[in-house]
C-alpha cells in the first residue's frame, strides 16, 4: 500500500502539490490531469526519486525519505521516454543494469534477463544497440529493465505518450496483466477504463477520485 | 560497437589487448630512444611482418594510413625546403612516426572496441588506492556509448531547426539549445539510474 | 564522490564532443575552411562541469578514441591518429578541459562573457597548445619555435571559438539549468 500523509511540494518557490493526503491499495490506479497539475510530480513521489517538501510518503510502512533505498526495490518506475530510461549500449546490458546494481549473482541476471527478453519478445534483439530498435520496442525494453527486477509495485509516467496505436496496445495489454499494483500517470483515458479507480489532479490537489465511470466524466467535464 | 575492428581468424587478432597495446607502448619508447633511423626501420620491418599475420586487406590499412602520413610528408616536405639544414633529423622523426603509427593502427585493427575498453578499467583499477572507482569509469564508458547516438541525432536535429530559422551561421545558436538540453536530460537519466537501484555510493565489487 | 548526475553528465558531454564531431563542419565568418566544434565542446566541459567533471568527459571521449572508436573529426579514431602529428593536441583537450573548468571555477563562476573568454582560451587553447606544439615537434623532427609558429594558423579559429564557447556558456548559465555546485 501507499500512503500520502499531508503531502506538500515545491520546487524552490513555486508549489506543485498541496497537502495531499491519500491511500492507494487497489491494483490498478490511475492519476490524471493536464499539463502542469502536479500529476508527474506525485509520480516521482511514489519511489523516493523525490521526497516532499512537507508530509511523508510511505510505501508498504516504508518512509521514501529514510528508506529510499529500500522504497525503489519495492517500487519500479518506467518513465515516458524510453531514450532517456535505457542507459546501456546493447538490449542485454540494459536489462541486466538494475539486477548488476543490486549484486544479484551473475548466473541468476543472465537467468532473469533471458526471461524477461522473451516475455517482452525483445530476444532476437539481444546483443543489438537500443538505438536502433523502433520506439515501441525501446518502451518495451525499458518496461523489461524494470520488470525484471520484480519490483512490488510499478509506476509509469505517461507510458503511451509517445507511442503509435499499434504500440500504445500492446502497453495497456502489458500493464493490465501485470502481477503487481500498478499506478498509471497518462493523459490516455482509454487506457485507465478499466482501471480500479482514477484519481483526478488539478493545480497541485485531487479534484475527483473514483471508480473510472464517475472519475473520467467528471474530468472530461472540468477540461470544458 | 564494432568501431574501427576489423574481424579476421589471426593470431595477431587473439593476441590479448594488454600485450598488444603494451608491446606498442615498448616498441614506441625504444625506437625514440635509438639514435638515428635504425628504429624506424625496423619498427616498420615489424609492421609490414604483422600486416600478413594479421590477415588484414592491405588497401584498407593504406587507407588509414593515407591521411597521417600525407600529413607527415607534408611537415617533412615544408621543412627540407624552407630550412635547408636539419633535414636528416625531420626525415628520422617523420620515418619513425610513420612507423608507428602503422603499428598503431595494427593495433588498433585487430583489437576489438570491448577488449580495448575492458583493458583500460583494469589499468584504471590500479589507482583504486588513490581514489579512483573503476565501477564507476566503467558505467560511464558504457553510458558514453549508449548516448553517442542519442547526441548525434540531437547536434542533427539543432542544427536542422536552426536551419530553418536561418541561423544556421550562428553556431552559438547550436550550442545553447543543445547544452540546455543537456542538462535536463541528465536529470532524467540519472532519476532513471536511481530508479533501477543504482547507489553513487557503491564502491563497487 | 561524484554523485549519479555526474556520472551522467560525464557521459553526456563525452557523447556531446563525439556528435559534433559527425555533424558536418561549420562555417564560421571570415575564416577560409569550415570548422569542426569538437575543440569548441572541450571548452565547455570545462566552463560548464568545471574542471573534474569536465576533464573527466574529455578524457572518456579520448579513451574511446583511443579504444578504436572512429569519434574524431572525420571519422579517425584508433591509437595511430593519437600518435599522429596532431596526437598531442588531442591528448591536450584532456588537460584543457580540466584548467579550464579549474580556471572557471575560481574567476569566473558568472554570467560574464569576457572572463569566460578568458578562461576558455587559457584553458582551452593556451594548454592544448602547450600539449600539441612539442608533440608536433617531436613527431615532424622540427624545432619547437616552429612546431609553434606553424600550429598559430589554428589561432585564429580558435580564439573564435573561444569567444562562442564563452557567450554559449553563458547563455547557458543564465537559463539556470545547472546545479548549484557547478
Amino acid at each position: 500500500m501507499i500512503e500520502f500523509r499531508s503531502v506538500t511540494h515545491a520546487y524552490g518557490d513555486r508549489p506543485v502539490l498541496h497537502d495531499l493526503s491519500v491511500r492507494l491499495a487497489e491494483r490498478r490506479v490511475a492519476i490524471v490531469g493536464g499539463n502542469g497539475s502536479g500529476k508527474s510530480t506525485f509520480a516521482r513521489l511514489l519511489n523516493g526519486l523525490l521526497v516532499p517538501s512537507a508530509g511523508s510518503v510511505l510505501v508498504d510502512g516504508l518512509d521514501t525519505r529514510t528508506d529510499g533505498r529500500a522504497v525503489r526495490r519495492r517500487v519500479g518506475f518506467v518513465f515516458q521516454n524510453p531514450d532517456m530510461q535505457i542507459v546501456f549500449p546493447t538490449v542485454e546490458e540494459d536489462v541486466g543494469f538494475g539486477l548488476k546494481a543490486r549484486k544479484v549473482p551473475k548466473e541468476e541476471i543472465g537467468r532473469r534477463v533471458a526471461a524477461a527478453l522473451d516475455r517482452h519478445n525483445l530476444a532476437r534483439h539481444r546483443h543489438q544497440p537500443a538505438h536502433q530498435l523502433s520506439g515501441g520496442e525501446k518502451q518495451l525494453l525499458a518496461i523489461a529493465g524494470v520488470l525484471v527486477l520484480e519490483p512490488a509495485h510499478v509506476v509509469f509516467d505517461e507510458p503511451t505518450t509517445l507511442l503509435d496505436l499499434r504500440n500504445r496496445r500492446r502497453v495497456i495489454e502489458l500493464v493490465r496483466e501485470l502481477p503487481q499494483n500498478a499506478v498509471v500517470v497518462t493523459h490516455d483515458l482509454d487506457m485507465v477504463m478499466d482501471f480500479d479507480r482514477v484519481l483526478v489532479l488539478e493545480d497541485g490537489r485531487i479534484v475527483a477520485d473514483d471508480v473510472p465511470s464517475v472519475a473520467i466524466p467528471a474530468y472530461v467535464k472540468r477540461l470544458s | 560497437m564494432l568501431g574501427l575492428y576489423l574481424h579476421r581468424e589471426s593470431p595477431v587478432h587473439r593476441w590479448p589487448a594488454g600485450v598488444k597495446l603494451g608491446g606498442l607502448l615498448a616498441v614506441t619508447a625504444v625506437v625514440l630512444a635509438l639514435p638515428g633511423v635504425w628504429g624506424a626501420l625496423a619498427a616498420g620491418a615489424l609492421g609490414l611482418g604483422l600486416l600478413p599475420a594479421a590477415r588484414l586487406p592491405v588497401a584498407t590499412v593504406l587507407r588509414h594510413l593515407r591521411a597521417p602520413v600525407a600529413m607527415l610528408a607534408l611537415l617533412f616536405g615544408v621543412q627540407a625546403l624552407l630550412a635547408g639544414t636539419g633535414w636528416e633529423a625531420a626525415l628520422v622523426a617523420v620515418l619513425r612516426f610513420a612507423a608507428l603509427i602503422l603499428l598503431a593502427t595494427l593495433v588498433t585493427l585487430t583489437t576489438r572496441v570491448t577488449d580495448m575498453v575492458e583493458l583500460f578499467e583494469r589499468v584504471f583499477g590500479l589507482l583504486r588506492p588513490v581514489g579512483v572507482n573503476p565501477a564507476k569509469l566503467a558505467l560511464m564508458l558504457a553510458l558514453t556509448i549508449r548516448f553517442i547516438p542519442l547526441l548525434a541525432e540531437q547536434v542533427r536535429e539543432v542544427r536542422m531547426a536552426q536551419q530553418a530559422r536561418g541561423v544556421e551561421r550562428s553556431i552559438a545558436a547550436l550550442f545553447v539549445p543543445l547544452l540546455v538540453k543537456i542538462f535536463t536530460m541528465a536529470d532524467d537519466l540519472a532519476a532513471a539510474l536511481e530508479a533501477r537501484g543504482y547507489d553513487p555510493a557503491d564502491r563497487g565489487p | 564522490m561524484l554523485s549519479t548526475r555526474d556520472l551522467v553528465l560525464c557521459a553526456l558531454f563525452a557523447a556531446l564532443l563525439a556528435g559534433l564531431g559527425m555533424a558536418p563542419p561549420i562555417p564560421l565568418g571570415f575564416l577560409p575552411v569550415p570548422v569542426t566544434a569538437q575543440s569548441l565542446g572541450v571548452m565547455l566541459a570545462g566552463a560548464l562541469l568545471g574542471a573534474r567533471r569536465g576533464g573527466l568527459a574529455v578524457l572518456l571521449f579520448v579513451l574511446l578514441v583511443a579504444a578504436g572508436l572512429p569519434l574524431l573529426a572525420g571519422g579517425r579514431g584508433g591509437i595511430g591518429v593519437l600518435m599522429g602529428p596532431t596526437g598531442g593536441f588531442i591528448l591536450g583537450w584532456v588537460a584543457g578541459a580540466f584548467v579550464t573548468g579549474l580556471l572557471a571555477e575560481r574567476f569566473a563562476t558568472g554570467v560574464n562573457p569576457v572572463r569566460l573568454f578568458a578562461v576558455c582560451a587559457a584553458g582551452g587553447i593556451a594548454v592544448v597548445y602547450a600539449g600539441g606544439i612539442p608533440w608536433l615537434s617531436l613527431v615532424a623532427g622540427m624545432p619547437l619555435e616552429k612546431a609553434a609558429f606553424g600550429s598559430m594558423a589554428f589561432l585564429p579559429g580558435d580564439l573564435i571559438k573561444a569567444g562562442v564557447a564563452a557567450f554559449a556558456a553563458a547563455a547557458v548559465r543564465r537559463a539556470g539549468v545547472l546545479p548549484a555546485h557547478a
